[in-house]
């Protein structure tokens, strides 16, 4: 199978799969639960979902840890099984997608904030996201997605891991952003600009955006993004806000809309269309549609 | 320039050491501790808090500026208490029950603390009873309830009707907010407010509790 990036460097668009805790959470994940313990617990769900983006057209299947840096585990008491849960959140992808589609590992925040602004050592994040990330490189994953970062330093100490173990693995890297009336800052203040220029110098291979909002900002962000990335660009947007109806969560943007307006995105120059909240199967499947008609078209003309 | 402002100036840029040095110069001359506080402290931080809103400054400002704060309060609490000068209220606030995400909460904590008020804070993941027992015990006035997950949000209920079954519902006022929260869904759920953010929950402390 060809490497990720060179399929983006020959021209192709490529669809990222939709959110996990979305689905774990429709599956029966409790709110008081960690959802990376569901990979010791009940690893046949996650193959379930892996299984449900895959049918859909997937290119990308995430892993099931997001959550699975030691540092985070430890909010559970669970920092002792970092190595089994990240290792069986591989697996439980690998065993569904074999090399169908590119296996990647999810890296999330680890919940602590840095010094001087937090509590915690830069090296105590380094060690930490070390730690997960091991278990990625020594499992054969085909790429690493540092994701739904707000704080650069903690990104970059995130890639700054994976380089520790491999220098070629590709690094996916996307932060969360806020629209404010003077444009998208991440809640520690971190511009588009910012990101693109710092995370394609610590070693990202495809930077982005992920989560925090519904597909009309992820626009706005996407064009951001092309003003100053070098890379390719990847957005997985929400499928809008959350609004609770009757106790229960409900995102309103229908796999319709946000496949008509992956569109956009597309027109804008991105090379990877995934979900995050709020996306099911359902929206991978109407993007997958958008997507497949892009790369014929442009392999017609 | 006077030392009440030097010291919100300070406050402000996050200088912890001239803030604490300041705040004890200003005690060696004999100010008030309550106008060192009102003046220097809580001035500094209103305007931390209406730049944070608008956007004009970040997170890790507004966590600098509170370590500073904490620096001058640390001096002034024990004088506080010795001159006997009340807090103008005391608020308990917590993430609810399963939910571990405590930013918003902190916020409201820093800010609330910034206006004047005393705050328990019970930290993440809290149970509906540790809530009203330590509200009861504190004699609380206000219980700030914060979540940042759809999921764990649902449980705020749960709370609001703990307080009412312990006949807490007419002296200790239940504040909401969080990410995914609406003033309508507070309504819901029976709290007697829905904060937008941390900052405003200054302003909907002091209207439930009629603080001018």
């Amino acid at each position: 199978m060809k490497n990720i990036l060179e399929r983006i460097k020959a021209g192709e668009i490529l669809v990222g799969d939709g959110a996990m805790g979305t689905m774990l959470f429709r599956k029966g994940l409790k709110m008081d639960q960690c959802p990376e313990k569901l990979n010791l617990d009940n690893p046949m769900i996650i193959e379930e979902v892996a299984q449900s983006y895959l049918d859909a057209g997937a290119d990308l299947i995430e892993t099931n840890s997001f959550g699975g840096s030691p540092l985070k585990l430890a909010m559970y008491s669970l920092e002792d099984k970092t190595e089994e849960i990240n290792r069986i959140a591989i697996h439980s992808v690998r065993k569904v997608i074999g090399e169908s589609a590119f296996l990647s590992f999810s890296c999330g925040p680890t919940g602590r904030i840095l010094k001087p602004y937090g509590d915690t050592e830069p090296v105590e994040m380094l060690e930490s996201f070390k730690r997960q990330i091991k278990v990625a490189i020594d499992e054969n994953v085909d790429l690493i997605c540092i994701e739904t970062m707000t704080d650069i330093f903690e990104a970059k100490l995130a890639i700054d891991a994976v380089k520790s173990f491999s220098a070629d693995i590709p690094i996916v890297a996307t932060m969360t952003f806020d629209p404010t009336p003077n444009g998208f800052f991440t809640i520690m203040g971190v511009s588009v600009e910012q990101a693109c220029k710092e995370l394609v110098a610590a070693g990202a291979d495809i930077i982005g955006s992920n989560c925090g909002n519904g597909i009309d900002n992820m626009i706005k962000i996407a064009a951001e993004f092309k003003k100053y990335a070098t890379t390719p660009i990847i957005i997985q947007s929400n499928a809008g806000l959350p609004e609770i109806k009757n106790g229960e969560a409900v995102y309103s943007e229908t796999p319709q809309f946000m496949a008509d307006k992956s569109q956009r995105l597309l027109d804008i120059g991105v090379s990877i269309i995934g979900g995050c909240c709020g996306t099911t199967e359902k929206h991978i499947a109407a993007i997958r549609q958008v997507v497949d008609n892009y790369n014929m078209d442009k392999n017609n003309s | 320039m006077s030392i009440f402002e030097e010291l919100s100036n300070n406050l402000q840029a996050g200088n912890t050491e001239a803030v604490a040095k300041l705040t004890q110069q200003a005690i060696d001359e004999h100010k008030e501790p309550k106008d060192i506080l009102d003046n220097g402290l809580i001035a500094g931080m209103a305007v931390i808090g209406e730049r944070f809103k608008l956007h004009k400054i970040f997170l890790p400002d507004v966590l600098l500026a509170a370590r500073a704060m904490y620096a001058g309060m640390d001096l002034l609490k024990p004088l506080m208490i010795k001159e006997g000068i009340p807090s103008i209220g005391k608020v308990v606030i917590g993430t609810v029950k399963g939910d571990l995400h405590d930013i918003g909460k902190n916020l409201a904590g820093i800010m609330l603390k910034g206006a004047g008020f005393e705050i328990i804070d019970l930290g993440k993941d809290v149970t509906p009873e540790k809530f009203i027992d330590t509200a009861e015990e504190e004699n609380a006035d206000i219980i700030g309830l914060s979540a940042l997950l759809t999921t764990t949000m649902i449980g705020m209920k749960d709370v609001v009707e703990l307080a009412k079954k312990r006949g807490l519902g007419d002296r200790v006022k239940i504040i909401v907010g969080g990410a995914p929260l609406s003033s309508e869904y507070a309504r819901e759920i029976g709290a007697d407010a829905y904060c937008f953010d941390g900052i405003s929950a200054v302003e909907t402390v002091k209207r439930l509790l009629k603080i001018t």
